[in-house]
């Protein structure tokens, strides 16, 4: 182990592994291994205390026995199934496992405090640094080995090594190339703007059900109704940039950020995905038109555009153009005109650029 | 026992012919160990860390990391049929179809709150005791790694499951990345393997939450026990304690057995949590959608600070050039963690810097003997806190009746008055407390005996304090203070000529200046002055 403690070169003093008392002193300062009763700083426990606390461990030990054969047998005798049944093996297991735990451990700590001795033994500390013989030593044996190696004299060999080095370092990086596709321009655009099987424009459905929904049913102005593209009912990577909220207003409640050409008979279609970092804005309150994501408090006036009145979320809510088919269903007109969801380092103010191609 | 055991005799040669383990014992079975109940807190984590590595690796005998679709055919009833991912199916089955699994997954997640919990209360003695000075600062450094990794342990793990909740998490994660500047479309990507969620992230953070980082975190608990023993453990002021000893229980056999008594409580204790107290109900949940969340989503609770960071932050956002950035996502999510453990990290080496402190330390301080450092904490402890309990204004705000967007505004504005009230009152507070140490060893300890002197007088006897108080008091280190001072030509010293320079013997100055230096022993001829220094409300004689 670490007992290189001569310098064969040298006469210097024999030095210490760090931490440990100097090698002509005892092991532990003030404590022989063997430590006889009555030893300073080894305060010897009273023996009746002792006797009497033995009893107590032992009855400690004896639970710890118990409970923890009391869980093995809750193990064997309650099954799960049943949320019920479930509940009761939990109880019973985790009832058994605790108490051994506990017990064992009480009864350990008796044993420390009542029957070993108090101990206020001394230990002496030293500095951390090695001394300078050691230090010098050490600095001789590293520029003797450097010299010996070569490398610092082999010019050729050092740079071809580090050359030899730098492609293989960068190997873990480029290996981690293929963990997922660029994002080319896939943020920019969502499944409403993908074009059906029959060609037709691309029907809103009801989250969870996939009703379509007709413009005439849907009639009830301060409802709020989470929808989502027929066809991606159940593909989360869509759903997780298509969602939407439907909303229904009295033509004099629409204010001027809403788009009304995107707009059929007082219905309003929002991107539900917060444009903050992007939880499902879900929460509505009715008498103030006010959209509310519940991650960070983004408050959305729904009436207004979905214009961002409090919170962290720097844009509003993306609206979807929506109309009706022949039959009278909810449908996309189009895409979204700009990016939904949380910002990214690419987007640029999309809201401006959407304005000017209108115009 | 005149000696020992055949078994452990045999073993031990065997052993030592091979490795000479006998002088590596030799050193350390006696090995002291000082004795403070804050000395515990960072044994919770390890315990705690211990406890997940083995109910962790319980898990994974069932869980399985996929987010392919199944349908849940397993016992809990609310659920049947329902299409989810295989990563949630396999949760519901742990939870419901193995016995004990309910169990282990609850004990899972307390530990995993105990362990962050128990890392920050144990950085928090240190620092405020001052034990990450010399020659501790790389194991102090360690330690706030091991708490960085600790919360990306925890945030991988608690997206796992793919319920509802988690997907919330993962989600607010995925927002984040993808406002990182001219990267983190790129970073969203490659994490997710394309668009959010996509169908690798699951297993990819299984695969960083089970091996990865419990793989570093071990080799760096490891590393910071090895240096805790090499350096020896800091002791608190007492009796014969010096900045040259240690003194306290030898390894062998009392801290032995101490230790393994309270590995055996901290699991006892987070096996009565997990069987009584219900975590992460993912059956309530439900599987995760996108277009779905509960209200009162909330983080495990070391990820609280950010939460409300996220919360606290206006609407700012830049647009320049066709390109975005998110100043309400990017500020929240990187500066108060980086003012933290940045802070953190380097504090040993600011406080070195500003003291001028090139020597070792194994006496920890008493907070109150430090001020500015103790209150330089507890202002870091309110700003965190702040950001941590607004992290969930809106459950005070449905549990308190108060108005959300208030709760808001009140965070935005305490997150920066908050840590500068704290920090003075923390301050007024050590001075406080020194004055008042320095009065007990002066005048001693009220004894409630009153005397009537011969001219009428009654005084109230003060005896000496009990000599371990008296001891601990005593054990106050001045803070040194770099010579700044002009010499006899008016010339400053060559360190304080700078700008920099004389900032920092002027931080110097505040920071090491002793307002209230102990006068010992001086029972008569201190009095008076004393008196005048403690204040007219402190007198305790009777005129």
């Amino acid at each position: 182990m670490t007992e290189q403690n001569e310098y064969p070169e040298s006469g210097r003093v024999r030095t210490r592994v760090l931490g440990t008392p100097p090698a002509d002193a005892p092991i532990v300062d003030s404590d022989p291994i063997h430590a006889p009763e009555g030893v300073p700083g080894v305060i010897p426990q009273d023996p009746v205390k002792a006797r009497k606390a033995e009893r107590l461990v032992a009855l400690l030990f004896l639970i710890a026995f118990l409970a923890g054969a009391g869980f093995i047998a809750s193990y064997v005798i309650f099954q799960v199934g049943t949320i019920s049944k479930t509940a009761t093996s939990n109880l019973a297991l985790g009832g058994t496992l605790a108490l051994a735990l506990m017990a064992l451990a009480a009864g350990l700590t008796v044993w420390v405090r009542q029957i070993m001795p108090k101990y206020n033994l001394i230990q002496e500390r030293h500095e951390m640094r090695s001394d300078d013989g050691t230090r010098e030593y050490v600095k001789e044996t590293f520029l003797q080995g450097a010299d010996e190696s070569g490398f610092v004299k082999h010019k050729l060999l050092r740079r071809t090594l580090l050359l030899a080095a730098a492609p293989l370092g960068l190997l873990p990086l480029v290996l981690l190339k293929d963990l997922g596709p660029l994002p080319g321009t896939s943020l920019r655009h969502t499944v409403w703007g993908e074009p059906t099987k029959n060609g037709k424009p691309r029907r809103l459905v009801v989250e969870g059900t996939g009703q379509p929904i007709r413009a005439a049913d849907f009639n009830s102005p301060g409802g709020i109704l989470s929808v989502v593209p027929e066809g991606y009912e159940e593909d989360l990577n869509a759903l997780a940039k298509a969602t939407l909220i439907l909303l229904k207003f009295r033509p004099e409640e629409i204010k001027s950020g809403t788009n009304l050409n995107w707009t059929h008979d007082g219905i309003v279609a929002y991107s539900k995905i917060c444009t903050h970092v992007g939880c499902p804005a879900a929460l509505y309150e009715q008498t103030t038109h006010h959209i509310l994501c519940p991650c960070h408090q983004s408050t959305f006036d729904a009436a207004d555009g979905a214009r961002v009145v409090f919170g962290p979320a720097a844009r509003p809510l993306p609206q979807l153009p929506i109309g009706i088919d022949e039959e009278g269903y909810l449908v996309a007109k189009s895409d979204f005109k700009v990016p939904v969801g949380p910002s990214f380092w690419e987007r640029g103010d999309a809201e401006a650029e959407a304005r000017e191609n209108a115009s | 026992m005149n000696a020992p055991p055949k078994a452990i005799a045999g073993v031990s040669t065997f052993v030592d012919d091979r490795i000479g383990a006998g002088n590596f014992l030799k050193r350390n079975l006696r090995k002291i160990f000082p004795d403070h109940w804050s000395f515990l807190l960072g044994e919770i984590a390890l315990y705690s860390f211990v406890i997940l590595l083995l109910t962790g690796t319980f898990l994974t005998f069932w869980f399985k990391p996929g987010m392919g679709e199944v349908t849940y055919t397993g016992n809990y009833a609310p659920l049947y049929g329902v299409k989810m991912s295989e990563a949630y199916a396999s949760a519901l089955h742990i939870s419901f179809d193995v016995r004990g699994g309910l169990l282990m997954r609850q004990i899972h997640h307390w530990a995993a709150l105990l362990f962050v919990g128990g890392m920050t209360v144990h950085m928090l003695r240190i620092f405020f005791t001052g034990a990450y000075r010399k020659p501790r600062e790389l194991n102090w450094i360690i330690g706030i790694l091991l708490l960085s990794l600790a919360l990306l342990e925890g945030l991988t793990g608690y997206s796992l499951p793919d319920d509802l909740l988690s997907g919330a998490g993962l989600r607010i994660t995925q927002g984040v990345a993808q406002s990182i500047p001219i990267v983190g479309t790129y970073v969203s990507f490659f994490l997710f393997g394309g668009e959010y969620p996509g169908h690798d992230v699951i297993s990819r953070f299984y695969s960083i939450h089970i091996l990865l980082i419990p793989g570093i975190l071990l080799a760096l608990v490891s590393a910071h026990m090895i240096l805790m023993w090499v350096q020896k453990h800091t002791q608190m002021p007492g009796k014969n304690r010096t900045e040259k000893n240690v003194v306290g229980a030898p390894f062998y056999p009392a801290f032995m057995i101490k230790s393994g008594a309270f590995f055996l409580f901290t699991f006892g204790v987070i096996a009565l949590l997990g069987t009584f107290a219900q975590i992460n109900p993912i059956w309530l949940f439900g599987p995760y959608t996108p277009a779905d969340i509960s209200a009162g989503s909330q983080p495990d609770w070391y990820m609280g600070f950010l939460e409300g960071a996220l919360r606290l932050m206006p609407s700012w956002e830049i647009n320049f050039l066709d390109h975005t950035v998110t100043l309400s996502v990017l500020i929240p999510a990187l500066v108060p963690l980086g003012i933290v453990m940045t802070g953190l990290a380097l504090y040993p080496f600011l406080e070195q810097w500003i003291t001028g402190d090139r020597r070792e330390h194994h006496v920890a301080d008493r907070p109150r003997n430090n001020p500015h450092r103790t209150a330089i904490g507890i202002s870091g402890m309110t700003f965190y806190g702040l950001l941590w309990l607004l992290g969930a204004n809106d459950e005070l705000s449905a549990n308190f009746h108060l108005d959300l967007y208030t709760t808001t505004w009140f965070g935005r504005i305490a997150v920066f008055v908050g840590p500068a009230i704290a920090y003075w009152i923390t301050y007024r507070m050590c001075i406080g407390l020194q004055r008042k140490d320095a009065e007990v060893l002066s005048h001693g300890v009220e004894s409630g005996v009153i005397k009537r002197l011969p001219n009428g007088q009654y005084i109230e006897v003060h005896t000496p304090p009990a000599e371990d108080i008296a001891e601990h008091i005593r054990g106050k280190k001045e803070i040194p203070v770099l010579e700044s001072a002009e010499d006899g030509e008016g010339i400053p010293p060559k360190g304080a000529r700078s700008a920099i320079g004389r900032l920092r013997a002027k931080m110097s100055q505040a920071y090491g200046t002793d307002r209230v230096p102990l006068t010992d022993g001086h029972h008569e001829e201190a009095h008076e002055e004393e008196h005048a220094g403690v204040g007219a409300g402190d007198r305790k004689e009777l005129h």
